[in-house]
């Protein structure tokens, strides 16, 4: 009979195969020689869906016309948590397409995406044809696990119609600027509540994110080392005391009160297709919306405002993307990789690409002709803001968006406080990032 | 008997007994859903103990327990003795009533805060016409957990139909004697149907407080309709807790953590914590139900 400590440990193993039995293990398959036809069937796993969705489909038709060995099982709106949790349960699709940026520094680091340099190696793709941007998001701590799908790129968005009427020739290029621009432009109701807004500085209205505003002042959210910078960087000071000083301008309540009344940011009811606010920070995706639900809005684009002290930094914006990869469970890794080399290197189909989904191309050579997106003058500069120099995006982090969503958190409450030196609450996101940072191992 | 049991008692240990054990050697890990989880010790458990957003999500649900359950439960026995005395077009107000609660949770969500849509929504249209100048409803911090508490009465079918059949089947004769016995009202609701209903009150309550403490659903859309982002996808918890926090409960954070931030072993420990409480509460109840009645 065995003895209590031996049934004891019998049952510790029993249990620990039990629990070990239900998690992941590792394996990643060889890389084929160079000069290996790729075959077989891919899966391919992506989040659009109606329109946008159509036009995955035409251009994985290109693909199989043109590879005729290889076949793909197209599954459309599929998000990211779905597709982690399948590749968890050895279920996971061959190539993967993620909506967001947010996603890079998790799947590097964990592993969910296979590591690409290999292939990337073998086939001799050249990644200085990515712009440095796009190289730095698709990357995580040296793992390149991604490669960019097409681009979303954040600029400034003014009525015409308001800024002439308010004899405002040209949009505002400072912060400053803006402010007047958004005082001059604002309309008030006799009790004093709003009825247009010039800006509308909250944050956390539709795109009015901490991320988007921050390449204005140049403020950085995170060290090289993955721990929280914005504590410790005063460009977020700046942008702190403009934003809470025309939020006080206008009144907190009022503006809330103003918001609460106005449309949703995705329906035709948006504030700016209605007049209702006469300038923002949007996506070049808007011009699309635009034209189909606001026709008559007469609209201009430009890049973001910036620090009064930087007025060099003019031209740039926020830009983000798509990213796509091999998961760890791919049946078929060598013809997965084919799929991803056609959708993010192959110029011809970037600009097919682009113009059908209305995105900014992710590669220098596409973004040199962009098709009919480079006639458009509104979406012109948003191909421009995507190649300048003081372009920014968020850095990949291993807690995915932990560390914008503590920012945005803490300045929902800042901004409807009395204001004051936000250095303390600051230093505290700080903190919390960084705790989060080392749960996630 | 062993035998006869063998599929239910594996259908427990399956589906019950082993994602518990799971759950709490997960909750002494990191673990990211791909690769074998690494032990922590209490790493986690330290956390848990220190982090502002489970303060802030334990406040709001425990203000939702406290608030949404009794205001569910005394507007369900309500209606439902409202309408066991209905004789003449029972039928239609019990369809009526019950309606809202076949409404999906995420439409019903979305219907309500456009209904409560400050500046333009039908309710402070008609607040403004008899000259009330309606809250900001789930715009205002204030006002936003007892906007969740209304749109929580409006959905009260579901309880009110089992408090119905419940009051429905309360002797008729001990209403007579009580009545003989010179009990008015108040007294025949005391004595009479409360002892009666109470095991459906008991149920009410335990599934009703379970239920609140997983409250998810109805913030995460409210919060994200109110904020004007009434999107899904990848920024979908940028907009919990809108505003202010004031709607961010217990579930939103440990979805956030699990499955946005990777940090699965974290989110297991939270959900140890939110199993035991309800455990604990549910025991709670049972024990000292009765001798509230």
């Amino acid at each position: 009979m065995p003895s209590f400590r031996r049934k004891i440990s019998i049952s510790s193993v029993i249990v620990a195969l039990a629990l070990s039995a239900c998690t992941p293990g590792q394996a990643e398959k060889p890389v084929a020689s160079p000069g290996a036809e790729a075959s077989g069937t891919v899966e391919f796993w992506h989040f659009f869906t109606d329109r946008e969705a159509t036009a995955i489909d035409t251009i994985v038709a290109d693909f199989k016309a043109a590879h005729p060995k290889i076949d793909v099982v197209v599954k459309s709106g599929q998000d990211d948590t779905k597709m982690l949790q399948a590749i968890g349960a050895g279920q996971g699709p061959d190539v993967g397409l993620s909506y967001s940026t947010d996603s890079v520094g998790k799947l590097c680091a964990s592993g969910a995406w296979l590591d690409l340099k290999p292939y990337i190696e073998r086939d001799g793709v050249d990644l200085a044809k990515l712009p440095p941007t796009v190289r730095s998001y698709t990357e995580f701590k040296g793992r390149r696990c991604a490669m960019p799908f097409l681009a979303d790129t954040y600029g400034f968005y003014f009525n015409k119609t308001l800024l002439a009427e308010a004899g405002i020739t040209a949009p505002p290029k400072t912060l400053t600027e803006l402010t007047d621009a958004a005082k001059k432009l604002t309309k008030r109701k006799p009790d004093g509540t709003i009825e247009r807004a010039g800006f509308l500085p909250l944050f956390g209205f539709y795109e009015h994110s901490p991320s988007h505003l921050a390449p204005a002042v140049g403020a950085r959210f995170l060290n090289d080392d993955g721990t929280s910078a914005i504590g410790s960087d005063p460009a977020w000071l700046e942008l702190l005391r403009w934003q809470k000083e025309l939020v006080d301008w206008y009144g907190f309540d009022k503006l809330e009160k103003f918001r609460a009344s106005l449309g949703d940011e995705w329906s035709a009811d948006n504030a700016f297709h209605k007049g209702q606010i006469a300038m923002m920070v949007d996506g070049e995706y808007r011009i699309a919306f635009l034209r189909d639900q606001a026709k008559d809005v007469k609209f201009g684009t430009a890049p973001l405002p910036v620090s009064d002290a930087h007025p060099d930094w003019y031209g740039g914006g926020y830009v983000t993307g798509n990213i796509v990869g091999v998961s760890k469970t791919a049946k078929n890794p060598e013809a997965a990789w084919e799929l991803i080399r056609y959708l993010t290197t192959d110029t011809g189909t970037i600009v097919k690409l682009a113009n059908l989904i209305k995105n900014v191309p992710s590669t220098i050579d596409a973004l040199a002709t962009p098709g009919e997106l480079g006639n458009d003058p509104d979406f012109k500069v948003f191909l421009d803001i995507f190649a300048h120099p003081h372009t920014s995006t968020t850095p990949p982090s291993a807690v995915g968006p932990a560390y914008e969503e503590a920012l945005a958190t803490f300045l929902q409450k800042y901004q409807a406080g009395p204001g004051g030196d936000p250095s303390a609450g600051l230093k505290d996101v700080d903190k919390q990032i960084d705790q989060l940072v080392r749960l996630a191992g | 008997m062993l035998s006869f049991m063998a599929p239910v008692l594996l259908g427990l240990l399956v589906f019950l007994v082993y994602p518990l054990v799971a759950s709490v050697y997960f909750s002494f890990t990191t673990f990211d859903l791909v690769n074998t989880p690494r032990w922590v010790g209490l790493r986690n458990w330290q956390h848990l103990l220190q982090d502002p957003n489970v303060r802030t999500a334990t406040a709001n649900t425990l203000w939702l327990v406290a608030v949404l359950v009794p205001a569910r439960m005394l507007g369900a026995l309500a209606t439902g003795m409202l309408l066991a005395r209905f004789k003449r077009g029972a039928g239609i107000y019990r369809t009526l009533f019950y309606l809202p609660a076949l409404a999906p949770p995420v439409a019903a969500t979305l219907a309500f805060v456009f209904l409560f849509k400050p500046g333009t929504g039908p309710v402070n249209t008609l607040l403004a016409d008899i000259g009330i100048q309606g809250p900001l409803w789930f715009n205002s911090p204030e006002w936003a957990k007892p906007s969740l508490v209304l749109l929580g009465l409006w959905g009260i079918g579901d309880l009110m139909i089992i408090f119905l059949a419940a009051l429905l089947d309360v002797p008729k004769e001990q209403y007579e004697a009580a009545s003989l016995d010179g009990a008015n009202a108040a007294h025949q609701f005391r004595y009479v149907t409360l002892p009666n209903i109470a095991p459906v009150l008991l149920f009410a309550a335990v599934t009703g407080v379970i239920q609140t403490l997983q409250y998810f659903t109805q913030a995460a859309v409210a919060a994200s309709v109110a904020s004007g982002q009434a999107t899904t996808g990848g920024g979908i918890s940028s907009t919990f807790g809108y505003p202010e926090g004031s709607t961010f409960t217990y579930p939103l954070w440990l979805y956030v953590v699990g499955f946005r931030y990777g940090a699965l072993g974290y989110a297991n420990a939270l959900a140890v914590v939110l199993f035991v409480v309800a455990a604990a509460v549910t025991v709670v109840m049972l024990r000292r139900f009765r001798s509230f009645l």
